[in-house]
């Protein structure tokens, strides 16, 4: 049996096709506010259920309990603020109210307004990030673009923000089902955003080892310029999983979700989504969600500790790196030899090498990955 | 509304005696901090027990079709 979902239930909230139709066809008769993909992505996930158990956008007593104790006002773990912002001028609606949730010209959710309050920046941005440093890009969105309103309630998912990689999308109900159909009953979850090296695959088949399948979640959403593009990095772990691995112990599908880089805090909330998807393990690496020099290399690590109720296994890796005199890929606790006789693997190397088209050493990327790489015009965001 | 976010439970006093020389020796903060994070780890295991998958036969179906389209299954 797969994980069960965070907090007992599946969410599923869909409007059913005539209410789409209603409302596409009397869309100004609503209110609405004007989201950004952020909000739009996060809509998706209550929709589908990737964030069981939230069936809608925060209300200030969720909101709370979250920033104080990284728990919903029912006591399940929860970590990251997953809200609405408005800048309250000519507020045109009010508790009760259906509202859309209009992304670009897409009408994404409806939501049944429950609370619109304001909330403090200051205790918001220290208690998510751990700072109020503006060069922390969390804490830059909640001064810089964030509102001085919240409005909370539960939504039903109306259309989804466009999504150019449908193919690449599975629903948590459909990973439970493909687990099950593949007779998983223990899944390890990992989470991605960059083409992957052999340190990455090696920390995915040590995990696998001990369990049934992985599950490899590559994150689409807004990139930083210098970025793999996500088309590549599809394709890269398409021809990674094709030649590396055993048929049917991996499945490769996308999550869409913009990050936070609040590093703790966000390692427990990407392990609570890869739960909701199916996985009853998740790998938990070296500043997992950090940015800068913000968070101690082990801090997403430590915060596992004070969750004991989670119901999704975290599994902690080290760095793994190449080293020339074991021959292989290896890591702190099974490598007795000097940093001399080791390489590291660097994102900052992969890039130049495939930005100059420099011929990479198989022992930092797969030749067949490599060649995706090399082959592509424009690689990079 | 209830303003403050504790309640109080009665433990047997042994008992709380007992918790409280085993947490001095762990990272635990009070003998309140070890039953909080003991409690929730028990609750969570019981709630675990009482779960159905939330999709119908019909649904099932719907599912493995689109899963077999994709070239999942
Ligand atoms: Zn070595």
């Amino acid at each position: 049996m797969v994980s069960k979902p965070h907090g007992g239930r599946l969410i599923y909230r869909v409007v059913s096709d005539n209410r789409r139709e209603n409302i596409l066809s009397s869309m100004e008769e609503y209110p609405w506010v004007k989201v950004g993909v952020r909000e739009a992505y996060d809509a998706e996930n209550i929709g589908f259920g990737v964030y069981s158990p939230l069936d809608g956008f925060m209300v200030s007593d969720d909101l709370d309990h979250v920033l104080s104790d990284m728990r919903l006002s029912n006591d399940i773990p929860w970590t990251i603020p997953i809200v609405v912002s408005l800048d309250g001028r000519d507020l045109s609606f009010g508790v009760g109210d259906e509202v859309l949730l209009i992304y670009g010209e897409t009408p994404v959710a409806v939501m049944q307004v429950e609370d619109i309050y304001k909330y403090d920046k200051d205790y918001y941005a220290e208690r998510v990030f751990g700072t109020r440093d503006l060069a922390h890009p969390g804490v830059y969105n909640v001064y810089r673009e964030m509102g001085d309103l919240l409005v909370g309630g539960r939504i039903e998912l109306v259309n989804p923000a466009p999504n150019p990689y449908e193919k690449y999308y599975l629903r948590p109900i459909e990973t439970r089902v493909l687990f099950r159909e593949r007779g998983w009953k223990t899944v390890v979850g990992f989470q991605t955003r960059n083409a992957p090296h052999m340190g990455h695959e090696y920390v995915q088949k040590t995990a696998l080892s001990f369990v049934d399948g992985i599950f490899i979640n590559p994150v689409i959403g807004r990139k930083k310029k210098g970025d793999f593009r996500d088309e590549v990095i599809l394709k890269a772990y398409t021809e990674l999983v094709r030649h590396y691995y055993p048929r049917d112990s991996a499945v490769l599908s996308i999550v869409r979700y913009e990050m936070r880089y609040a590093g703790p805090r966000e390692a427990i909330h990407h392990a609570i989504m890869r739960k909701n998807f199916g996985c009853t393990h998740f790998i938990v690496g070296r500043d997992h969600a950090g940015v800068g020099n913000f968070y101690g290399p082990y801090d997403a690590q430590e915060i596992f500790k004070e969750f004991p109720d989670l119901g999704i296994t975290p599994i902690f890796f080290r760095e793994f790196f190449y080293c020339r005199r074991c021959g292989g890929i290896v890591h702190e606790k099974i490598c007795p030899h000097d940093e001399g006789d080791r390489v590291r693997f660097s994102g900052t190397y992969v890039r130049n090498a495939i930005r100059n088209r420099e011929a990479i050493p198989p022992y930092i990327i797969r030749p067949e990955v490599a060649r995706v790489l090399l082959s592509e015009p424009e690689p990079f965001v | 509304m209830s303003t403050s976010k504790y309640t109080t439970v009665s433990i047997p006093r042994s008992l709380y005696n007992r918790i409280k020389r085993l947490v001095e020796e762990t990272g635990f903060k009070s003998v309140s901090d070890y039953v909080t994070y003991v409690l929730r780890e028990v609750v969570a295991m019981h709630e675990a027990e009482k779960y159905e998958e939330p999709f119908s036969e019909q649904d099932l179906e719907e599912i493995k079709k689109r899963l077999k389209a994709l070239g999942y299954i």
